[in-house]
């Protein structure tokens, strides 16, 4: 038997390929994580779909992010590699979907009613094999009908809702119907991948030739996570936040690899054992405690950052001990008090909202008001160990920026950085004059985690003015 | 003697046999670790079994466990060797006078003057041994830097000795807590698991394995409330160690059902903040009053 050309190469360029679609998708394989691939499959029976999935997963896959981007590559690659093999060799499915006798048969077998229920038994069991017989089913009754809109998308969920499956219960169901209850979302997920992948399978089938490969968009890889867990990932940030400030310098410096010997009090001791020096005394390590001024602008302009922005201030408030938050629109008015009393992120906003006194007769921001107010509060207090970061889009209301008044901040706190969270395109349009601020602190871009994360790795770049 | 795994399947009897219920992937990236020597980096959240597995690993292929716990600031003279800086310093002064500078310093920059520590304790350990380095995630990077050079070649540089290279390959584990992004160089040379809250079945089966005296019927209701517990937005949602603790703690109790009073009574054993004890009480502890009223 001669070999098809598809074949040429064999498994190695077959995991090449895959490798090339991963990193298509933003997941970085290098040569060495290739070569373990190889390496551990070389350990696991290739004939086990599960054990070469964990083994490609454990070398290739280095987080969770980039575990989830591969089940759903992998998915996607080796369905459509079986496809193209089946297409080249002709090899076709007697009664497979797509309008052919078989499958009519075996559906004018079936009516809708019972098809329905038996679907809807299978979900609620979570029984994965019968699963994508049904799909296969369901996809030959729905054919019949003539519904078929050539959008596999639009054609699953038409389907779906032919066979009314929902995950909410449906009361007005008879008592025995196991769609009552609602049925379970992860089967109703996992029912509706079966019907998408056989309905690709027929596409297929029909066209003789495999669909141009998209890539994922942006719901399917992102990890499933609700408003909550960002505040969780915020915090995390934050943490690391802190000890970025608390070790900067280290890096410029070199970790030293032990404390300086204490030659004083070593002497001290040295005296109990004839002058010899058995026992070194060291100095302490002495960690550096950041002060933080936090500026947060809550104004209407910012209104969709600002509740990010209060979550880094909440998370800021966890960590750090010595933090003075400030809130402002028009006038600044500080708030760390409410941080410190409100431990639930919740009750923070909304005392914030209601009672944090931000003076706001406009709802516009005055920026130069709120530096020189800024200023006349803290101006004793800060010191060049001071840390004073802005959360803020700098647009100024075509009213005066003050920038020297910005600048004699910046100049008596140590480091000040600016985190804007309009995107880097819009600064310095309309009247935004984030340049005019630039000058004298980092402004950074800052609308989500993510940015929020390349903030805290900018602090340990060398570039930045050391306290 | 030490056990030489064979196939995936014979890694997951054994750690079964030591009281450790791995998943498939567990199981497998095991088996990879010990046929590969690669370093294996366990992420997941706390509590689900990341230290555990390198325990019962240890236990599994009877080897000695040598650990480190990773803590920030921790560093080589705590992690890999230190000189003994008073033995050395009696050794000088015990010297005879006359003796060269040369002889003496030859003498005292030898493996007798070494403090090992871990790390250098488990490359030059005679038998093969498990490695655990927990929670490396709370090092700085400098910290992992230094790791690279063991981990892939097992083997560490000191500069008055030269290198020393490990006698036998151990199976190491790195746990993190996903608390900070590790490089992506200390990635490249491990393999990745990702150890997450097990399924229902599954958990039961490790909930039943730690406290067996616990009836079946309170046993399934056990996992399946702290299933319930943690599809809530929590800020620290239950672990299975937490979920053996509260299998414990109702058997101690003598506890016949979970109903609302010994929910609400031992619920703070699985929920360990303020905000989220008023959040579970609210969600879950009236639902089983509605479920245990009409009964």
């Amino acid at each position: 038997m001669s070999a098809p050309p598809s074949d040429a190469g064999g498994l190695p360029a077959r995991l090449l390929g895959f490798a090339e679609e991963l990193r298509e998708e933003g997941v970085a394989i290098g040569t060495s994580e290739l070569l373990d691939a190889f390496e551990a499959l070389g350990e696991v029976p290739w004939t086990e779909r599960e054990d070469v999935r964990e083994a490609l997963a454990a070398t290739l896959a280095k987080s969770q992010e980039d575990r989830r981007v591969f089940e759903l590559v992998f998915d996607r690659f080796f369905f459509r590699s079986a496809e193209a093999e089946a297409l080249h060799r002709e090899v076709r499915e007697d009664g497979g979907v797509g309008g052919e006798e078989g499958a009519d048969a075996a559906a004018a077998e079936i009516d809708l009613e019972a098809l329905r229920a038996r679907i809807a038994q299978a979900l609620r069991d979570g029984a994965e094999g019968p699963m994508r017989d049904l799909a296969r089913l369901a996809i030959a009754a729905f054919g019949r009908q003539g519904e078929g809109s050539g959008v596999i998308g639009v054609d699953v969920q038409r389907i779906r809702r032919a066979l009314g499956l929902r995950s909410e219960p449906q009361p007005e169901l008879p008592a025995d119907d196991p769609r009552r209850e609602g049925l379970p979302r992860d089967a109703l997920r996992a029912f509706e991948a079966h019907l998408r992948r056989e309905l690709e399978r027929a596409l297929i089938e029909r066209t003789q030739r495999l669909p141009p490969a998209r890539p994922l968009n942006e719901l399917d890889r992102a990890l499933p996570s609700g408003p909550l867990q960002d505040l969780a990932a915020v915090h995390r940030i934050v943490a690391q936040l802190k000890r970025r400030l608390a070790t900067q310098g280290h890096e410029a410096r070199g970790r030293k690899r032990r404390a300086h010997v204490d030659v004083r009090r070593t002497m001290r001791a040295s005296l109990q054992t004839g002058g010899v020096p058995l026992v070194l005394k060291f100095r302490p390590r002495r960690p550096r405690r950041p002060e933080i001024y936090v500026l947060c602008d809550v104004s209407t302009s910012v209104t969709s950052a600002s509740v990010f922005f209060l979550s880094v201030l909440h998370a800021l408030h966890d960590t750090f001990r010595k933090l003075r938050s400030f809130v402002f629109i028009e006038r600044v008015s500080e708030v760390t008090e409410i941080f410190e009393r409100e431990r639930n992120f919740k009750a923070v906003s909304e005392a914030i909202g209601r009672d944090a006194g931000v003076a706001d007769v406009s709802g516009y921001t005055d920026y130069g008001r709120v530096w020189e107010e800024f200023l006349a509060l803290v101006e004793d207090d800060l010191h060049p160990r001071a840390t004073v970061i802005v959360l803020g889009d700098a647009r100024t209301n075509g009213r005066d920026p003050r920038a020297d008044v910005f600048a004699a901040v910046t100049e008596k706190a140590g480091r000040t950085f600016w985190l804007n969270p309009e995107p880097r395109l819009y600064w310095n349009y309309g009247d935004s004059v984030i340049a005019a601020y630039e000058h004298y602190c980092q402004a950074f871009e800052c609308w989500t985690t993510g940015q929020l994360e390349d903030f805290v790795k900018a602090l340990t770049r060398p570039g930045i003015p050391s306290p | 003697m030490a056990v030489q795994p064979t196939s995936v399947t014979d890694v997951s009897d054994g750690l079964r046999g030591v009281g450790y219920l791995p998943g498939e992937s567990t199981a497998l990236v095991s088996y990879l670790a010990t046929k590969l020597g690669k370093p294996v980096l366990v992420e997941g959240p706390a509590g689900v079994g990341k230290t555990e597995l390198a325990k019962a690993l240890s236990r599994y292929l009877d080897r000695t466990l040598v650990r480190l716990q990773c803590y920030e600031g921790l560093d080589e003279a705590k992690a890999l060797y230190e000189w003994n800086y008073r033995k050395q310093l009696l050794r000088i002064q015990a010297e005879e006078r006359g003796a060269g500078w040369e002889a003496v310093q030859e003498d005292i920059f030898s493996e007798d003057f070494l403090l090992a520590r871990p790390l250098m304790t488990a490359i030059s350990a005679p038998d093969p041994v498990v490695l655990l380095i927990d929670e490396i995630d709370k090092t700085d990077q400098e910290f992992e830097a230094m790791l690279l050079e063991l981990l892939s070649e097992f083997q560490i540089s000191i500069p008055e000795l030269g290198r020393i290279e490990a006698r036998t390959q151990p199976v190491v584990v790195l746990t993190s807590n996903n608390s900070r992004e590790l490089t992506e160089a200390l990635k490249r040379r491990c393999l990745y698991l990702w150890l997450d809250y097990p399924e229902t079945e599954h958990e039961l089966a490790i909930v039943r394995l730690h406290a067996p005296e616990l009836s079946a019927t309170v046993g399934r209701k056990l996992v399946e409330l702290i299933q319930q517990v943690r599809a809530l937005d929590l800020k620290k949602p239950p672990s299975i160690a937490e979920s053996i603790d509260w299998a414990r703690a109702l058997l101690l109790l003598g506890a016949e059902d979970i109903d609302a009073d010994v929910f609400r009574e031992t619920m703070s054993i699985i929920v360990k903040h303020r905000t989220d004890l008023d959040t579970v009480a609210e969600r879950v502890g009236v639902k089983l009053s509605d479920v245990s009223a009409p009964l």
